[in-house]
């Protein structure tokens, strides 16, 4: 059992194993796409990519590379066997009405009343790049987030209320991080699953809004995952 | 005269578009991007132009040419970032205050355009409320959600990039080149088509993704 913090392919591990049978599941970019290496393989589920594809499967070998077959991160990709394409304006009134049952996405911050900003770090000399952030985040029927509990100068990323641009409010419903599972419930965040060596006040220092314990909160235990040199 | 959309040249189906402009560009991630018509309206070189275009800068379209060449007034797009630690011709431009940036939610661009082509002038939405993207819009509450109102974009011509056509002008698209081709080419007053083949037959209906009635020309490319 680990108690160093997880990787950022740990944390990709631990979102996938809550992704159920037939769900339709956006993933994205960065971190999020490495989720779908890690849905266990009996597990039946669609990757949709908001530029259509529906039914992503993995990256394609360097012999078969298709210019033609992207997905969201403009990464050359397969179909999986019963997959479709459609085109942007089908793909977002899937996403806008509805029928993406979870949208699993990366996080500048969250708010405690389950705010996201996601798409604006206030980059100096970049221009904005807001691509489907918003339209994922507002309307998937849930939004899990997988981020560093904390950003690299130790400051907290749980907040009580986000100061970066808002990406969607009161959207996110989960929140792994590299420390804990997390989820954002109307009376605010609840902690899931925390790494074995924290104590509940380790948690609650490195968290910047008010942080409950679910009764049966449980030690967040992954495999080991080598990172790519 | 039986109807014939075929043209000769990317040079030739661009021949009438004017200054100010505002051209839809098609492609996404390396999918779909007309770049011979993208050159072809550079070497014309129309001025003001407004781009409707998902990227503003992307590795493998050609839409910067056009940003570079001072064609471009105005850009519309949900990406306006450019890849390398340098600004992009279009970033520096903007930073300069010499470009004008709408930037707008993925899938509201798309249902704008969509929406332009299909006669619904304006819509509500929920994405983007309480977002910098839809300060100042209209919002209004549906069953206890809130709502932004968007309005349609039209275009003066739309350059999309498919696999297939006949002289119809109806398309077929490889994979994941559809993405804004067909709503941009029913929301153009002129759509242009690149494609890699053109049929001597017509169409088998079943294999038609967007009718040639959207379509005004189209023109075969190498590759």
């Amino acid at each position: 059992m680990t108690t160093q913090p997880l990787n950022r392919l740990q944390i990709a591990w631990r979102a996938a194993q809550d992704i159920e049978e037939g769900m339709l599941v956006n993933l994205g970019l960065g971190m999020p796409v490495a989720v779908a290496d890690y849905i266990r393989p009996e597990v039946d589920v669609f990757i949709q990519s908001e530029n259509g594809v529906i039914g992503v499967g993995p990256l394609a070998a360097p012999e078969h590379l298709d210019a033609d077959l992207v997905d969201a991160g403009s990464r050359r990709v397969t179909i999986r066997p019963g997959a479709s394409i459609v085109d942007s304006s089908w793909s977002f009134a899937m996403i806008r009405g509805g029928h993406v049952d979870v949208a699993i996405l990366g996080a500048f911050e969250v708010a405690a009343n389950g705010d996201l900003a996601n798409w604006d770090m206030r980059l100096p000399n970049k221009g904005p790049l807001v691509g489907g952030a918003m339209d994922l985040a507002a309307c998937a029927r849930s939004v899990w987030v997988i981020m560093e509990h904390m950003t690299r100068k130790g400051a907290p990323r749980l907040l009580q209320s986000c100061t970066l641009p808002l990406t969607a409010v009161r959207c996110v419903t989960r929140i792994y991080t590299d420390l804990a599972v997390v989820d954002v419930t109307p009376a605010g965040m609840v902690a899931r699953e925390m790494l074995a060596g924290l104590s509940e006040a380790d948690l609650r220092a490195r968290t910047g809004a008010p942080l409950a314990f679910a009764p049966d909160c449980r030690p967040l235990v992954t495999p080991d995952i080598a990172l790519p040199d | 005269m039986p109807i014939d959309k075929r043209v000769a040249s990317a040079a030739e189906a661009l021949a009438d578009v004017a200054d100010g402009a505002t051209v839809f560009i098609s492609g996404f991630g390396g999918a779909g991007f007309p770049n011979v018509l993208i050159r072809a309206l550079r070497d014309r070189g129309p001025k003001n132009l407004t781009l409707v275009v998902n990227s503003a800068t992307h590795r493998y379209s050609y839409t910067h040419e056009l940003i570079e060449a001072g064609l471009v007034r105005k850009v519309v797009c949900t990406a306006a970032r450019g890849h390398s630690k340098e600004p992009s011709a279009f970033e520096r431009l903007w930073m300069e205050g010499r470009i004008e940036l709408e930037c707008v939610p993925q899938g509201t661009f798309t249902e704008r355009i969509r929406a332009g082509g299909a006669g619904i002038p304006a819509f509500f939405t929920p994405v983007g409320f309480g977002t910098e993207l839809t300060k100042g819009k209209e919002v209004r509450s549906f069953d206890g959600r809130d709502y932004v109102l968007e309005h349609a974009m039209t275009g003066d011509v739309a350059l999309v990039r498919a696999d297939t056509a006949d002289r119809y002008g109806n398309l077929s698209f490889r994979y994941a080149q559809m993405n804004f081709g067909p709503v941009m080419a029913t929301a153009a007053t002129l759509a242009v088509a690149e494609v890699r083949t053109m049929l001597d037959e017509p169409m088998p209906y079943e294999h038609v993704q967007l009718p040639g009635v959207y379509v005004d020309r189209v023109v075969a490319v190498a590759a």
